[in-house]
């Protein structure tokens, strides 16, 4: 009897349309529940990411709290305005991901493609200022390993910032040779949290190409639009990442 | 069948909190709270956090279902942060076990 009643409405869904709509797989028996299938198992995936970057936060939290002063120390030593930059790209990237959703919604094709294709284009920003920050890491040999040197605060920091810092509450400096160890620490987490959520961006890069292609070709209407959605779930996860990763890297300490 | 559509006010509107609330944990980590420095750097990123989720990942108009395994997700966060932290907060407290490195 309820295979009646459910078939009844996949008719009902229909209204004037196919009664099966080309893209309701045979083992489902309505677009909706199709669509809560797709969005249950994206779910599912998405929380063993959080638990996957909740891995690294907890490392970063207790080194955080062990070595403090190191860590405050070489958190100062990243542009902070290059880090608010790339927040704000990213939190307009997640913007014009929930307006290319909106337009699958309705069924509008060419703002579909519009918005993922600005999606794409401030992911690339987000990444370009990252190789920038990168290459700057590169250049003052505050990338771990061993060529890695730390210079302490006086002599690192670019004129002006950090400098007063250094001179008062600061007054007591550890050993240059522990700093060169502790910041490692830091660094070395700043390194992999960040390099993971870049390597998420760059997967998001190519999956937004693959719906932004899909959406050209006029595969989503108001009916089905799932993939447009799930890719959406998944590049709004990334920037999620971001929003905690932003005041732990770049904000340790910033206040004299 | 369409799901929930959002007004393009409301996605204008989260954007306009989310940067004024990344505006605001710039402007906070430069003013010395003392040890409140890092819990209002935290709750301000909690707060936008779950507006992205509830508005931009749509989890407000999501089915119950839905809504029960994000909930299940910030659960084991909890989990694995809390056990964790009980396991690194307690070590050295046993009879012959080393220090931990504390310095």
């Amino acid at each position: 009897m309820s295979e009646a009643v459910a078939h009844a409405h996949v008719h009902a869904d229909a209204k004037g349309h196919d009664v099966h709509h080309p893209r309701l797989q045979h083992h489902f028996e309505t677009m909706a529940q199709q669509k809560e299938a797709s969005t249950l198992g994206m779910w599912v995936f998405l929380l063993t990411e959080v638990l996957f970057f909740g891995g690294l936060f907890f490392a970063y939290m207790v080194y955080r709290v062990w070595y403090f002063d190191a860590f405050a120390e070489a958190s100062r030593t990243l542009d902070i305005t290059l880090g608010a930059l790339n927040t704000a790209v990213l939190i307009g990237s997640s913007l014009t991901m929930a307006l290319g959703v909106r337009a699958a919604q309705t069924s509008q094709r060419s703002a579909t493609v519009f918005w993922l294709i600005l999606t794409i284009l401030l992911g690339c920003v987000f990444l370009g200022v990252k190789v920038v920050e990168y290459a700057d890491k590169f250049e003052h040999h505050h990338v771990p390993g061993p060529n890695f040197v730390w210079a302490s605060e006086h002599e690192a920091a670019p004129a002006g910032e950090g400098a007063a810092a250094a001179g008062a509450e600061h007054a007591a400096p550890s050993n240059g040779a522990e700093l060169q160890g502790l910041t490692q620490i830091y660094f070395s987490l700043y390194f992999t949290m960040t390099g993971l959520h870049a390597l998420h961006m760059i997967v998001g890069v190519v999956l937004m190409s693959v719906i932004a292609w899909m959406a050209y070709k006029g595969r989503f209407d108001a009916h089905y639009y799932t993939p447009v959605e799930m890719a959406g779930l998944y590049w709004h996860f990334v920037d999620l990442v971001w929003i905690y990763l932003f005041p732990l890297l770049y904000l340790v300490e910033r206040h004299n | 069948m369409s799901g929930h559509v959002s007004l393009k006010s409301v996605y204008y509107s989260i954007f306009g909190a989310l940067m004024a609330l990344t505006a605001i944990t710039v402007f906070a980590a430069f003013v010395n709270l003392g040890n409140l420095n890092f819990p209002v750097a935290m709750a301000i990123a909690t707060i936008k956090a779950t507006l992205v989720v509830l508005f931009f990942m749509h989890v407000k108009y999501s089915s119950h279902l839905t809504k029960l395994v994000v909930a299940t997700s910030l659960f084991f966060l909890v989990i694995l942060l809390s056990e964790t932290f009980m396991d690194y907060a307690t070590r050295g407290l046993g009879p012959n076990l080393p220090l931990p490195l504390l310095h």
